[in-house]
């Protein structure tokens, strides 16, 4: 324990402002893995265990479409599109086979996903550790905001995530595909009787989650080392989101997502080793407290 | 009603299992003649690989059946369970390792800890729906792999336990001997497994059953729900910590892998292979998950391609474990007897 860094940190401003933003460069990239994760299960009423392995490739996607073309543009949309397209195949090919079946069946098709995704990413760009590096439009000094560094490029990654957020959280409100989205959530037999195709909705719907964790990737490259099985670790974090922030809530999974990354954050000042054991500790105050979540509804 | 709808009756309400009834003493027998058998093998053959063999089925076949007392009796999906067959390898290594006690000490100690670990874990998890059951356990799972990863001074970090771990001789058995080892672990195996069938065929058993089925009527007719369903967390736990005490004797030693979640993957893998409607079936998905494994690590660095490609084939494509088909096969080839003589 080091309680005296922790508030060391937060008497300065300069501390405050670099853990503020790395806090947020973490919640912002969990949040778009989350809310993939939430969305699927509420529409799909699946958890899909293997959603870390499309943060996973997005960032791979995203590496190599920026060593080819140089555009780091490119490179995001890659990311982004070529998950959208792998979970697209995933759903309608595999998930769909075990929807009502019971969680087991679910859990062992994800995990047997999690195996061979880990294994086709360490045949294609092998084992090691990678590194995409920061592109070159970012490689620019960094801002200084009240004696605090803020590197330019967290400002885009924190930017692109709250984008996506507001889209995704208006669009599900607003517009007519989002009506259908919901309807579907709440009676799939229902919108199927009125003539929508309910099995494009869910393969859509996996499509966006996937896309999401991608693009989630594809933003951490420049950031993190990719390695075979870096989606896992996000994927726990991604759960302990969801459960605080409760299944199903894109809200929830903003809070419970910005929550984790500042626990995370300043805990690495004031509890280095025992930072993974905060995020715990805090699931397990809003479980007992909330068994649904912050954010969460009674499920019947 | 004759006795051929009668005996349709009971298959129609679940295969085998609701037909035995509880007999203590006939199964003891069988553990009995079971592990005499077991304990002859060395004599019969001095092939140290099938001795080995049967000494990670113990581990994995103890780990594997308690998982099938939450997955397949009480329908608790746990994806978190190895975290108990790792604190098992863990307790019992570090207890060897730093306080120098008797062998049965250390185990009685490794027990008590999970004990205390699976009761604080179980009563937050078990309350919860399926879905969240199932990955808060993982993230429980993910907690004590952090642990052990960043607690460098206690466990060895990513390192693992090194340098073995002492075995004194007790009572005139020294686990350090190969063959005394063997021996042991079969008893730990026939015994774990002995009890745990008696958990199941007991009255508790079907009270697991039954809130398997439907909760809210066991909760109406006066079950403690919470309570039953904590009770078996904690004893399939100390099966799967006595699993994990028999993997750490076997390499002398201790991993991170062991807590890590791939365990608890492949325990619920190993329960689909065999099946969770039957008692045995974890055990012969055992043999079957260790056989596999073993080929294809010998065949392709890449061996979790074609785990995967087994495990898709399993959950999509057959839907069941290896004894449903056999039990289906067996009720099948009665009925058609049974046919014949009436």
């Amino acid at each position: 324990m080091d309680l005296d860094t922790l508030t060391g940190c937060l008497a300065s401003s300069a501390c405050l402002v670099t853990q503020t933003t790395s806090g947020f460069i973490i919640g912002m990239l969990l949040f778009l893995v989350a809310v993939g994760l939430t969305l699927i299960f509420g529409v799909l009423k699946v958890v899909n265990f293997s959603h870390g392995a499309f943060y996973m490739f997005g960032a791979y996607f995203a590496m190599t479409a920026y060593q080819l073309t140089g555009s780091f543009a490119l490179a995001m949309l890659c990311g982004a599109a070529g998950t959208a397209l792998l979970g697209l195949i995933f759903e309608r090919v595999f998930m769909s086979r075990v929807y009502g079946r019971d969680v087991l069946m679910q859990v062992l098709v994800c995990y047997a996903f999690v195996l061979i995704f880990d294994d086709v990413v360490r045949m294609i760009w092998g084992p090691e550790f990678k590194s995409m590096g920061m592109p070159a439009a970012f490689q620019i000094p960094p801002l200084f905001i009240a004696g605090g560094v803020v590197p330019p490029y967290y400002l885009l990654l924190i930017s692109v995530a709250l984008v996506a957020a507001i889209i995704l959280g208006l669009g599900l409100a607003r517009t007519r595909i989002g009506k259908v989205i919901r309807a579907a959530a709440h009676n799939p037999g229902m919108v199927s009787a009125l003539g929508i195709n309910t099995g494009l909705i869910y393969g859509g719907v996996f499509a966006l989650g996937g896309m999401l964790a991608g693009l989630a990737g594809a933003l951490a490259a420049p950031v993190r080392s990719l390695t075979p099985g870096m989606g896992f670790s996000v994927l726990i974090e991604s759960f302990i989101v969801t459960v605080i922030g409760g299944m199903g809530s894109i809200l929830g999974a903003l809070i419970g997502a910005l929550l984790i990354g500042m626990i995370r954050s300043f805990g690495s000042l004031g509890f280095p080793l025992f930072t993974e054991g905060l995020m715990y500790l805090f699931m397990v105050i809003v479980l007992v407290s909330r068994p649904t979540g912050l954010f969460g509804k009674e499920v019947a | 009603m004759t006795e051929l709808q009668a005996e349709q009756a009971s298959k129609v309400l679940d295969n085998s299992i609701t037909k035995s009834k509880p007999r203590p003493n006939r199964d003891a027998l069988i553990a009995l003649a079971v592990f005499v058998v077991l304990a002859v093998l060395p004599m019969l053959t001095s092939s140290k690989f099938l001795l080995d063999f049967v000494i990670r089925c113990a581990a994995y076949g103890l780990f594997a059946t308690s998982l099938n007392l939450l997955v397949g009796y009480t329908g608790l999906t746990s994806f978190g369970h190895g975290m108990f067959f790792g604190l098992g390898a863990y307790g019992f290594g570090l207890m060897m390792q730093k306080t120098g006690v008797a062998v049965p000490v250390a185990f009685v100690a490794t027990l008590a800890i999970t004990f205390v670990v699976a009761l604080v874990i179980g009563a937050i998890c078990v309350r919860l729906k399926e879905i969240y059951f199932a990955f808060v356990t993982l993230a429980f799972q993910m907690l004590i792999h952090s642990t052990i990863l960043s607690w460098v001074s206690l466990t060895g970090g990513d390192q693992g336990l090194r340098g073995g771990i002492p075995r004194p001789p007790f009572l005139g058995i020294d686990l350090s001997n190969h063959l005394h080892l063997y021996i042991v672990s079969c008893a730990l195996l026939v015994i774990g497994l002995f009890l745990m069938h008696q958990i199941a065929q007991s009255p508790f058993g079907y009270t697991l059953r039954m809130i398997r089925d439907n909760a809210t009527r066991a909760s109406f007719i006066g079950i403690d729900v919470w309570r039953a369903k904590l009770t078996i967390f904690v004893l399939a736990a100390l099966f799967a910590s006595t699993g994990g005490i028999i993997m750490a004797l076997f390499v002398s030693g201790a991993y991170p892998e062991f807590a890590y979640w791939t365990i608890s993957g492949e325990g619920i893998f190993i329960n689909m292979l065999g099946g969770v409607t039957t008692f045995l079936g974890p055990m012969v998905g055992t043999a079957l998950f260790l056989i596999l494994n073993d080929t294809v690590t010998r065949v392709t660095e890449y061996h979790g391609i074609v785990l995967g490609i087994v495990i898709l084939f399993f959950a999509i494509g057959l839907r069941k474990g290896l004894m449903d088909f056999v039990i289906e096969w067996y009720v099948q080839r009665r009925e058609r007897s049974g046919g014949r003589a009436s």
